[in-house]
């Protein structure tokens, strides 16, 4: 049995078959990581020892009844921004570089009652701020599809590892498309949750309003699998809500029969890469075939969102960030000695340029003078998005679009220009605006052999609905298990 | 809006971060591109539009008045760049 080529259930499966043991399998992927992640760097932090050890736990407790559910026994990879008792947590970040959280994420906590094995924190762009993995302060994730190419992000270390073959599954966040960019251009599935879906309890503050928790994984209903261990009400998190229940069964049904799909034209309009555009069509042809109806309609409060995004999303991280200080936790620099110069000093030494970027950015927005003809503009903004959106989920079941405009980009493409970086978030930020949930899952290749995406968007807690149609989708085509490493 | 370099230190000193004049000649463009194209928001008609916080109403969270969380000193200092007698260690702040 090749555990590396297998999807989270159908390990999970094995495992309680007694085709597999735990160890065996948390094994494989450890001996995988260790020969093949000098290759991509998706791991900043590999917990080999510790994966070994609970692989035992988790298999006495298979074997007792202690753990019953699909997952049990699984390995499992954390974004490096998630808060894991005892192992180091530091967002690819210089300042939080030493910093050993003492308590777990809600998530971590949930993955732990399923019986999951941790095998490592994985890296992303420093703070989740980015969308290719280079601002991260650990160096670059390569893309398994192509080594010169970024894995997306800010989740890349997340998706590169599904994509090859160092996880079965991963958990992600997603603030303005962090789950489901790094998906796409690595040619796997990634779920963005509603906002307050799942609990943020844990996970290191980039923009508190968008920030979501989500799984990423080789199918869609890895993803429901993981999803249906993490979300739920948790008092720990004011903003987590009391959700509907959540229906694996109904959510892998794969049925989008007599379902209303909409396309926002301004999602396949200028800018977008022709192969993309062609890749969305004809995923919205297979959607019909499959018994859905397919319409476009104008959305043109779109153009709006990545100024509204940004200046949102900037204003919470300067706030958020405010809390280095280089005396709690964290880098302080061996320079500083006065109260100013420790603050001063240690954020300088310990931030990469794209958080100074966004801190700077935040502080101008959020400045008297500033604050009413960009943050509070931005607010309004947000509600004519979040009207946009909701009008449009009351004539469709969900909407269809790219994730973003291209496949792929070279590494070191977008570095030198910010604004270029942030132009590429264009289909994927209304969503967090708009607090929605969005599948992203593939839908075919460029002449590159680089992987398209395409995302689901539903309407509020309707996770299932969305999941439910990428199964569909993933029921009648073979992109999801294409493999970068043949 | 124009970004100078008054106003770039001026930001720097807000958000209590230093930039090379490298740097800060460079943040200066990067910041004027980027702050040109959020005042494309400006074409948005947002009259009468109520600011939004939350995408869905949420109500006032509240818990009774009750501490669950354990006493964990050691796990927290552990994390603090210096410590000394179960305390942060601090700059002499006042005089």
């Amino acid at each position: 049995m090749n555990f590396l080529k297998m999807g989270a259930l159908e390990i999970g499966r094995a495992i309680r078959e007694k085709q597999a043991s735990v160890r065996e399998v948390t094994e494989c992927f450890l001996d995988a990581i260790e020969k093949e992640d000098s290759i991509y760097h998706c791991y900043n932090t590999v917990c080999r020892e510790e994966a070994l050890q609970r692989a035992d736990e988790v298999q006495k407790g298979i074997d007792e009844g202690k753990y019953t559910g699909p997952l049990a026994g699984v390995p499992v990879g954390i974004k490096d921004n998630i808060c894991t008792k005892g192992v180091k947590t530091t967002c690819s970040s210089k300042i939080l570089e030493n910093f050993v959280p003492p308590y777990n994420a809600t998530v971590v906590e949930r993955l732990l009652d399923a019986g999951l094995v941790f095998l490592g924190k994985l890296n992303m762009d420093e703070f989740a701020m980015g969308s290719t993995t280079e601002t991260s302060a650990t160096g670059v994730t390569h893309n398994p599809w192509n080594l010169d190419c970024v894995p997306g992000g800010s989740s890349g270390g997340a998706a590169a590892a599904v994509a090859a073959e160092l996880a079965p599954i991963t958990l992600g966040s997603d603030t303005g498309g962090s789950i489901r960019q790094p998906a796409s251009f690595c040619g796997i599935s990634g779920l963005k949750p509603t906002y307050g879906a799942v609990s943020r309890y844990g996970l290191i503050a980039y923009a508190s309003s968008l920030d979501q928790i989500g799984p990423m994984a080789k199918s869609a209903e890895d993803c429901a699998a993981l999803f249906s261990v993490i979300e739920g009400k948790d008092e720990k998190d004011g903003t987590s809500m009391p959700n509907p229940p959540f229906d694996f069964a109904e959510a892998t049904k794969g049925d989008v029969k007599g379902k209303k799909i909409g396309i926002p034209e301004e999602y396949i309009g200028e800018g977008i890469a022709p192969e993309v555009k062609d890749g969305i069509l004809k995923a919205a042809e297979q959607f019909k075939a499959l018994g859905a109806e397919v319409e476009f309609f104008p959305m043109p409060s779109v153009k709006y969102a990545i100024p509204a995004y940004y200046i949102i999303a900037c204003a919470e991280a300067c706030s958020n960030l405010s809390r280095y200080d280089g005396i709690k936790y964290g880098y302080k620099s061996p320079e500083a000695h006065d109260l100013m110069s420790v603050y001063v000093k240690s954020r300088s030494e310990g931030f990469g340029m794209e958080v100074k970027r966004r801190i700077m950015l935040g502080n101008f927005v959020l400045s008297s003078g500033y604050y009413d003809a960009y943050y509070n503009k931005a607010l309004k903004a947000k509600k004519i998005i979040q009207d946009a959106c909701f009008k449009a989920l009351e004539t469709y079941d969900f909407l269809l679009g790219p994730v973003a405009p291209t496949t792929a980009l070279k590494i070191g493409e977008s570095l030198s220009d910010p604004l270029k970086m942030y132009l590429g978030d264009i289909y994927t930020v209304m969503i967090n605006l708009a607090g929605l949930p969005s599948m992203a899952i593939p839908c075919g290749f460029d002449a590159q052999n680089m992987p398209i995406g395409m995302q689901l968007i539903g309407k509020p807690y309707k996770e299932a609905e969305i999941l439910s149609a990428a199964c569909a989708y993933q029921n009648v085509t073979d992109f999801h298990k294409k493999s970068p490493k043949n | 809006m124009q970004i100078d370099r008054d106003l770039v230190l001026y930001l720097e000193k807000l958000g209590r971060i230093t930039l090379s004049e490298e740097e800060r000649a460079e943040s200066m463009k990067d910041l004027q591109d980027i702050v040109s194209y959020m005042d494309t928001l400006n074409e948005l008609d947002t009259e009468g539009v109520e600011p939004a916080s939350h995408s869905f109403p949420i109500p006032n969270v509240m818990r009774a008045d009750v501490v669950t969380n354990e006493a964990n000193v050691d796990a927290i200092l552990s994390n603090a760049p210096e410590q000394r007698d179960g305390c942060f260690v601090v700059p002499k702040t006042v005089e």
